[in-house]
């Protein structure tokens, strides 16, 4: 074995040492930095205007982002509306009744799958299967691709915190003679009732955040909405617009967006996180880091 | 579960009610072979018309209708590989310190706020990229690159900001929470007495990581190197600002670049000829192998590690 003076392996332990404090304050740095310039640069864009007004053309000054706040609630309502029933149900079926069998674990499988699956090639797809045959823009196109979004995250979430209620409580249930969907809906629902809403929360902040599944479905608008079937104003790909424009109270109008997009999603993030950590008994400590999990792989897009 | 195994149906509804969760379960199957079945149709125009040559041609021509996506591809391939060369490291060495060297309070606030970074929305990456990040790397990063390097052919051409390194450089902050998550949990797992034995024979915190921690968790940092790379590979919003949209092949990481996603982002609503439509649905197909491919591969992979390490 080769030898090494002492001094130099403490030397070697001690820069690492300094690497890894490095490297975890410069995520940290990062972090601050990217969430500092938000909140400083978006902060100038807030007046009355901005959330009453309609945006003004580029150099007009004044003007806001109403049309694409509400655009961008009722897309996120609209695919929660999609994504979460449908993704509850194929969670409950691999929790519950798959009992290990091939077809549940392909859906597993793919599941993981779709989860990965790049956000904007659901944007493609979902233009080429709704968009082109119709031959427009609409509203419900984008809220298709953001519930497909969805879909997995909830899948996922449903089928981890079903698991982990206690096989009593469905013994228990089944043993009085109630229903087998009713045991779930009711029982092991109202058992799981905060893992489940956490998950959708962080569900909803994530797709709300999406830009790229709406860049061919929903588009965007300069109006209000006032149907479905027509290109929908929303605050992401508004920011993108604006942000790619060449002119100065367009790019300060994105700031602003920018802003209440990351208000939005990190208040979400934080609300869950304290509703997890708020009751720090055992089992919920423990569904704290499969929940924390279940996000992150959730976010593998 | 085995109790539930033979079907305890003496009511009706459950048997509907397990239908209706077996077709819910059903559409994700569903979703994804569409998805698989409308890519391939709708590029098939393009397909037909360039065959082998587009995946090996440079050229992106839509007013004479000549695509090949090797400028895209390319972008894609070397803005994931620097992100994934930046990433990795500074993710082992963030998850050493969060496991090691911290105490159990100050790590959960440190990778409380590193997890922050993943639940930014990608256009943010984006904006800031733009207009902070990229001014930065113009003004600082890469000129301090070329008096480090002299005339070095990887960091030739003016310091303009946009450009590949960039580009890679915000992909790397993007995945660097999913890594180090991954990694901080393997590292978790290294049973103590292995690691005890170790310093007991006078080991230090590194050579401990070097030649134990990393050494145990070997499978399980690889998977979590394809979960990043997954990720940096289909990431849109953030590349689209910041690699600055030109469909060539330099060697220089400063030039501006093309991705995949940021080619679509770009160019799709543009697109109105059917030839060009169709290449650029090719290119998505392109994209979609690409990430199939690693996913199976990460699940496949960690289906093992799993299956190896006994655990969960």
């Amino acid at each position: 074995m080769k030898k090494r003076s002492l001094k130099r392996r403490k030397a070697t332990n001690r820069l690492v040492s300094v690497l890894a404090l490095a490297s975890a304050l410069s995520g940290l740095f990062i972090l601050g930095w990217i969430l500092y310039t938000v909140f400083i640069r978006g902060a100038l864009a807030l007046n009355i205007d901005f959330f009453t007004e309609l945006p003004a053309p580029p150099g007009m000054g004044g003007g806001g982002l109403i049309n694409a706040m509400t655009g961008t609630v009722l897309l996120t309502v609209l695919a929660t509306l999609i994504g979460v029933p449908v993704g509850m149900l194929a969670g409950i079926y691999l929790s519950e009744f798959s009992h290990g069998s091939r077809f549940a674990e392909w859906v597993r499988f793919f599941n993981n799958i779709l989860m990965g699956t790049p956000s904007i090639i659901i944007g493609i797809f979902i233009y080429t299967i709704v968009v082109v045959p119709l031959g427009h823009f609409s509203a419900y196109s984008g809220a298709i691709a953001l519930a497909i979004m969805m879909l997995p995250v909830v899948t996922r979430t449903t089928e981890d915190m079903l698991q982990m209620v206690p096989n009593a409580i469905r013994e228990a249930a089944l043993a009085m003679g109630t229903p087998r969907w009713k045991t779930t809906l009711v029982m092991l629902f109202r058992s799981a009732r905060n893992g489940l809403i956490t998950g959708i929360l962080l569900a909803v902040a994530r797709i709300s955040g999406e830009t790229a599944p709406l860049l061919f479905t929903a588009f965007n608008s300069p109006y209000w909405f006032e149907r479905l079937d027509e290109p929908i104003a929303n605050l992401t790909v508004t920011i993108f617009n604006y942000a790619m424009s060449p002119y100065d109270d367009w790019q300060q109008m994105a700031w602003g967006a920018s802003l209440l997009i990351a208000l939005g999603v990190l208040s979400v993030n934080l609300l869950t996180r304290f509703m997890l950590r708020e009751k720090s008994d055992r089992p919920r400590r423990q569904k704290r880091s499969t929940m924390k999990t279940a996000y992150l792989k959730g976010n593998e897009a | 579960m085995t109790f539930f195994q033979e079907r305890s149906t003496q009511n009706p509804s459950d048997n509907l009610f397990k239908i209706i969760t077996m077709l819910a379960a059903g559409i994700i199957l569903l979703i994804l072979a569409a998805l698989f079945v409308e890519l391939i149709s709708s590029s098939m125009l393009s397909i037909k018309t360039f065959g082998f040559n587009f995946l090996t041609r440079n050229v992106w021509n839509p007013i004479q209708e000549q695509f090949g996506a090797v400028s895209s591809i390319w972008g894609t391939l070397l803005s994931t590989f620097i992100a994934m060369l930046l990433a990795v490291p500074l993710s082992i060495l963030v998850a050493l310190f969060l496991v090691e060297l911290s105490g159990p309070g100050l790590s959960r606030w440190i990778s409380g706020g590193i997890e922050l970074l993943a639940a930014i929305p990608s256009i943010i990456y984006g904006m800031w990229g733009l207009f902070v990040f990229a001014p930065f790397m113009a003004g600082y990063v890469q000129p301090a690159l070329k008096t480090l390097f002299g005339d070095s052919s990887l960091f030739d051409g003016p310091p303009i900001g946009i450009g590949m390194l960039t580009a890679g450089s915000i992909l790397a902050f993007m995945i660097l929470p999913f890594i180090t998550s991954v990694i901080r949990d393997v590292f978790m797992m290294v049973p103590p007495v292995l690691k005890e034995s170790a310093y007991g024979m006078g080991a230090t915190t590194w050579e401990v990581t070097r030649k134990v921690t990393i050494r145990y968790g070997i499978q399980g940092i690889i998977g979590a190197v394809f979960l990043g790379l997954g990720r940096a590979i289909g990431e849109t919003m953030a590349v689209t600002f910041v690699i600055g949209n030109a469909h060539n092949i330099s060697t220089s990481l400063f030039a501006p670049a093309n991705s995949i996603t940021a080619t679509l982002a770009n160019e799709f609503t543009e697109a109105s000829e059917p030839m060009y439509l169709s290449s650029l649905i090719e290119l998505g197909l392109v994209l979609f192998l690409i990430t199939f491919i690693i996913q199976i591969t990460a699940q496949l992979w960690l289906k093992r590690v799993k299956k190896s390490m006994g655990a969960q």
